[in-house]
């Protein structure tokens, strides 16, 4: 009841109106006797649409702008900036229209504004923050809340009685108690817009934010029976009501918790099965977390808290089970949708602001109400934590509470409200409007402004930005089981205890329901570990890779750890240099056993060794896989380096595309279901990985192992040998312009792959040991040509011993291409910088592509089907590229 | 024979025993506050199972809980200075001290010893945990069996090497590849350890 109303009011006429006018449209084109027109005006058709992308884009300008001057973004938060920018459109609406067009609707924030912040503060809350401090933020957001709204109400009364608030303000008591429940809320939008900006320390931020979330439960329940009971009229209330309304507050709020939590235990589980379907992930988190927002809305329960507990809950395991790429997608989505909401929201305040039919001005009740507010919200917090510090392991000190006084502030939900009361019921709805903006706008613009020279000069601990290390992570987890152990031998139920039991719960009952299997195998502090590897690894490629430049670093790792001595070299040289970086991107395999063992290795191998890092890519590192074309992309950077130097003709992306339409028809040939083409593959590579394969499918991963096209040989062999050993299977293939190189086993098990299989693989492990030593030397010439050309800002020189070309690869490290006879696993696994080095059987003479292919991979196993493929498409290019003619005379 | 004690203004009574010299010397060593003394007493007293003032770490050992935790034993082997057999009272609320948050209220007696409750005595308690050898230092080895305790049976053993590596390689300064208790303070410089290591009710 609360809010249901709100569903018909914004969209239902627009939308309807559209409908409407489609059909006039189509009645009017009818009058034209069929006369065509060439160009016509169809605004009333997409007018809707086209409203809402332009007021969208205005914001995402505004926001654009307000971040010009970087000086005037630190002194003047965001939201006051662009408050004032929504009054001066409202001002130019108003003049140019004469009257108010737009306002900040209550059922489009509520159903859709407010949903898009709640949603992605909820899903990356700080979960063990939160509940470490949830007593405070339910003591502040329960009592503080109920406290404000009955503390304003009856003072605003009281000061009315006393003839301080005009007689034209027609309000009793229970109109002054409704209008205090709906502006005594904290506001979750602006306390995000605000202490974002300021970043105190996460304590401080958890508990504010964490009240105005929780205190939407207060806040629904209080205006919900303050409603009725200046429906029925005060006098009418029962005794009965009053316990009503304590029935109402439990449900609306344990209600809006629980149904929360079964999204989220949803959201969870039917992630598990998202292996096949990456791609449909991210929409899957957003649907499951708004529709927890409209159940509850639904049942009228708090919606927001739903919504924050669906997040909290649901955020680990759907992290877990989620691909990487996924795990992007939906934080990058779920912050562009909160900050284009947010903007939105307080474009719309300012906006809703101008409107003379809402200016119903009176100073006692503004400034009262002002300063009741005020008042109240420092007593309470001071009343509270003194309660509070009792319990509490880390007191509140006054500075905290001085923060917390002063960032109690009112936003857009208290706005909503207002606007929704009914006129005829609260004679006074436009005094209180009035009030609210102001109070709003008050709190928002002044106190937002303020409130960062006043936590400066309070001197408040800010937040750090900073990650923890894994030194703090294995002891913070130490230090966890050690509280729990002396709690157990004190003898004490206290929070640790009941932390830990919840940890066993969740790892033996809730996990493993909604994890999927590959990942509840892993442990979490192996997953931390990796991220931090990967962390430091992009920071060290974001320095631009030049540390590693001069000197030619070896970094341990596990499988260099015995044929390396210099295991301390890369820490110390790094601390030298003051990087602070300490690289170790070894890769290994999650599962163990042998036979995964060698399939890993050429997973890493891939995986490792990938396109060089160049400072044009290093905004697209920091974000990683965020580019979709990112594939195409190197593709050309490979394509166009070395044929730049050779044959100009073949630059152009055309010929490209050319080629992969030949590969493609072949492909036809062999399946004629696949109708896509190369490119339009791509993005569907890349939401495929193999690690999930392999708790579930182990079969197929083991027909990878056999036919894997690319291999690392562990135990480098001498060049003296190689010659001598020819495989058996070489002749199996002919030119490439009649056989294209068949799919690699891991191409097959990659879903529109599906089915190919059947070719005999031409390539096989034994042929890339085998390079004629004549072929070798022509590719050396030739690419020797080539150094001078394409010089990446970094290259570290692999250590290979036994390899033939190892001499070239000192001299001339910058090298795009060399011959690489075969690729002792050592270098696969000297970190940071790798070479994808292709080997392909080209009718007896084996083709020897090294690329170097940047560092980009996150997880062990992720991608190896990518990027088999893009080996898979270098080497089609190559194959029909006139150079393979010249080189390798068939 | 009952000593009263008055808590927020309710009195609770402690029954006098045969350990009360003990009682008494934690009033005067240690900085805890009457009421929760009273409290571990009554823990102390269920714990000792044979009533002979003393517990033993098999009194530990029946610690449900204890059990099932991690690092439990080597929190039991703290409380056992070595060559000792059994904890008294006294030691036992000492060490239980460690875990007290620090007094913001009285600042520092720079003419005090050092309290027991302080960042450095915290950390050295949990430097010791790892340290089980006492040679002042955690070895690779060490480093591996809590690690190996701490992480669930999935993690492989070359896993646990690569993080053990990768942990002392990080805080590792002197390149001796172990971490020095002044390492171990080091990395862990940002961390409020006062919040991570402390209960609140033996404040």
């Amino acid at each position: 009841p609360l809010r249901r109303v709100l569903l018909i009011l914004p969209f239902g006429t627009p939308l309807g109106g559209v409908y409407k006018e489609r059909t006039k449209d189509a009645a009017r084109l009818s009058e034209f006797n069929g006369k065509m027109l060439l160009v016509s005006w169809e605004w009333s058709y997409v007018q809707t649409p086209y409203i809402i992308a332009i007021w969208i884009l205005v914001a995402s300008v505004a926001k654009i702008l307000f971040h010009f001057s970087q000086r005037f973004t630190t002194v003047v938060p965001e939201s006051c900036m662009l408050i004032l920018l929504g009054l001066v459109l409202g001002g130019i609406v108003l003049l140019t229209s004469k009257k108010q067009l737009y306002q900040l609707e209550p059922g489009l924030f509520f159903l859709f504004l407010l949903p898009t912040i709640v949603g992605d503060a909820g899903y990356f809350m700080p979960a063990r923050l939160f509940f470490d401090n949830l007593g405070a933020i339910l003591l502040y957001a329960v009592v503080g809340t109920l406290w404000n709204a009955f503390c304003t109400g009856f003072c605003l009364y009281g000061v009315k009685l006393l003839g301080i608030i005009d007689q034209k303000v027609q309000a009793g008591l229970m109109e002054f108690l409704l209008f205090g429940a709906l502006i005594s809320a904290v506001d979750p939008v602006a306390v995000l817009a605000v202490f974002e900006e300021v970043h105190v320390n996460e304590t401080l931020f958890i508990i504010v934010f964490g009240e105005s979330l929780l205190n939407d439960a207060v806040t629904v329940v209080l205006y919900k029976v303050y409603m009725s009971f200046v429906e029925v009229g005060p006098e009418n209330v029962q005794t009965a009501d009053y316990f009503k309304g304590v029935a109402s507050f439990l449900i609306v709020s344990i209600g809006g918790t629980m149904v929360g939590l079964i999204f989220a235990a949803l959201l969870a589980f039917i992630t598990r099965f998202t292996k096949k379907v990456r791609i449909i992930e991210p929409l899957l988190v957003f649907l499951m977390v708004y529709l927890a927002y409209l159940t509850a809305e639904l049942f009228s329960l708090s919606a927001i808290l739903s919504m924050t507990f669906c997040g909290i809950g649901c955020n680990k395991y759907v992290e877990a089970n989620i691909s990487q790429k996924s795990r992007t997608t939906v934080k990058y989505t779920m912050k562009t949708l909160a900050s284009i909401a947010e903007t939105i929201i307080f474009i719309f305040l300012g906006i809703s602001a101008v409107d003379k039919s809402k200016w119903a001005w009176d100073t006692g009740l503004i400034s009262c109400t002002l300063i009741f507010i005020f008042v109240f919200r420092a007593l309470g917090v001071v009343m509270q934590t003194w309660v509070l510090n009792w319990f509490r392991l880390v007191p509140l000190d006054k500075i905290d509470q001085v923060v917390m006084s002063y960032g109690g502030l009112r936003g857009a939900v208290a706005f909503a409200l207002v606007v929704l009361l009914d006129a005829e019921r609260v004679p006074a709805k436009d005094y209180f409007v009035a009030t609210t903006i102001i109070v709003v706008f008050f709190t928002v613009m002044f106190q937002g402004l303020t409130i960062k020279p006043l936590v400066n000069w309070l001197k408040v601990p800010r937040a750090t930005n900073r990650k923890p290390t894994i030194n703090e992570e294995i002891h913070e987890r130490a230090f966890d089981h050690c509280l729990t152990a002396v709690e157990d031998i004190a003898g004490l139920n206290g929070y640790h205890h009941w932390r830990d039991k919840w940890e066993q719960f969740d790892k033996n009952y809730l996990s493993k329901l909604l994890l999927r299997k590959s990942v509840y195998r892993k442990s979490e502090l192996w997953e931390v570990y990796q991220k931090i590897n990967i962390r430091d690894a992009i920071s060290v490629i974001d320095q631009g890779g030049n540390v590693l430049t001069s000197a030619r670093l070896s970094l341990p790792s596990m499988a260099s750890r015995a044929s390396f001595p210099e295991v301390t070299n890369v820490t110390n040289y790094l601390r030298e240099n003051g990087s602070g970086v300490c690289l170790d991107l070894q890769v290994i395999d999650n599962v163990p056993g042998a036979k995964v063992e060698e399939e890993s290795e050429t997973h890493h191998f891939l995986a490792g060794n990938l396109y060089k890092p160049r400072r044009r890519y290093q905004s697209h590192y920091s974000r990683h896989f965020m580019t979709v074309g990112d594939h195409e992309r190197q593709d050309r950077e490979i394509f166009q380096r070395n044929m730049k130097s050779r044959m100009e003709t073949f630059k152009t992306t055309r010929h490209k595309r050319h080629s992969h339409k030949k590969d493609r028809k072949q492909d036809l040939n062999d399946k004629p279901r696949r109708n896509v083409s190369w490119q339009d593959k791509d993005p569907v590579v890349v939401t495929v990985e193999s690690e999930d394969e392999k708790g579930e499918h182990l079969e197929p991963e083991k027909e990878e192992d056999v036919g894997i096209t690319f291999v690392a040989r562990k135990v480098p062999d001498t060049p003296k040998e190689r010659p001598k050993s020819v495989p058996a299977g070489l002749e199996v293939c002919q030119s490439p312009s009649v056989a294209p190189p068949s799919p690699t086993c891991s191409e097959r098990n990659l879903p529109w792959k599906g089915g190919i299989g059947t070719l005999p693989v031409c390539v096989s492990m034994e042929a890339t040991k085998i390079i004629p030593i004549d072929l070798q030397q022509a590719w050396n010439q030739s690419i020797s040509s080539l150094e001078s050309l394409a010089s990446p800002p970094a290259f570290m020189g692999n250590h290979v011993p036994h390899c033939l070309t190892h001499s070239t690869t000192e001299q001339s490290p910058n090298h795009t291409h060399q011959l690489r006879p075969s690729n002792p696993l050592s270098s696969a696994t000297s970190p940071s910088r790798r070479r994808v080095f292709i080997s392909f059987n080209n009718s007896g003479s084996t083709v020897s592509i090294d690329s170097d292919i940047h560092y980009k991979h996150t997880h062990t196993h992720t991608h190896t089907g990518y990027w088999t493929n893009t080996a898979m498409m270098i080497l089609r290019k190559y194959s029909e590229h006139p150079i393979m003619s010249t080189l390798f005379p068939i | 024979m009952h000593i009263v004690i008055k808590l927020f203004g309710v009195p609770l009574s402690c029954p006098i025993t045969n350990s009360m010299n003990i009682w008494f010397s934690c009033f005067l060593f240690i900085i805890v506050t009457p009421a929760h003394i009273v409290r571990l007493y009554d823990r102390f007293e269920a714990l000792d199972k044979e009533k002979t003032g003393h517990l033993r770490p098999q009194d530990f050992g029946a610690i449900n809980r204890l059990a099932m935790n991690p690092i439990g034993d080597r929190i039991i082997g703290a409380f056992f200075s070595p060559g000792q057999e059994t904890v008294d009272f006294h030691s036992f609320v000492r060490i239980l001290a460690h875990f007290r948050p620090a007094d913001k209220k009285h600042p520092k007696d720079p003419s005090m010893p050092e309290p027991v409750n302080s960042r450095t005595s915290k950390l050295k308690f949990a430097f010791q945990l790892y340290d089980q050898d006492k040679d002042g230092k955690i070895s690779r080895a060490e480093l591996l069996q809590v690690l190996r305790s701490m992480l669930e049976m999935q993690v492989t053993e070359e896993q646990l090497e690569s993080i053990a590596d990768r942990t002392i390689q990080e805080a590792d300064l002197d390149n001796d590849d172990a971490i020095s208790f002044e390492e171990f303070r080091k990395s862990l410089e940002k961390v409020n350890i006062d919040h991570k290591m402390s209960i609140r009710f033996l404040r």
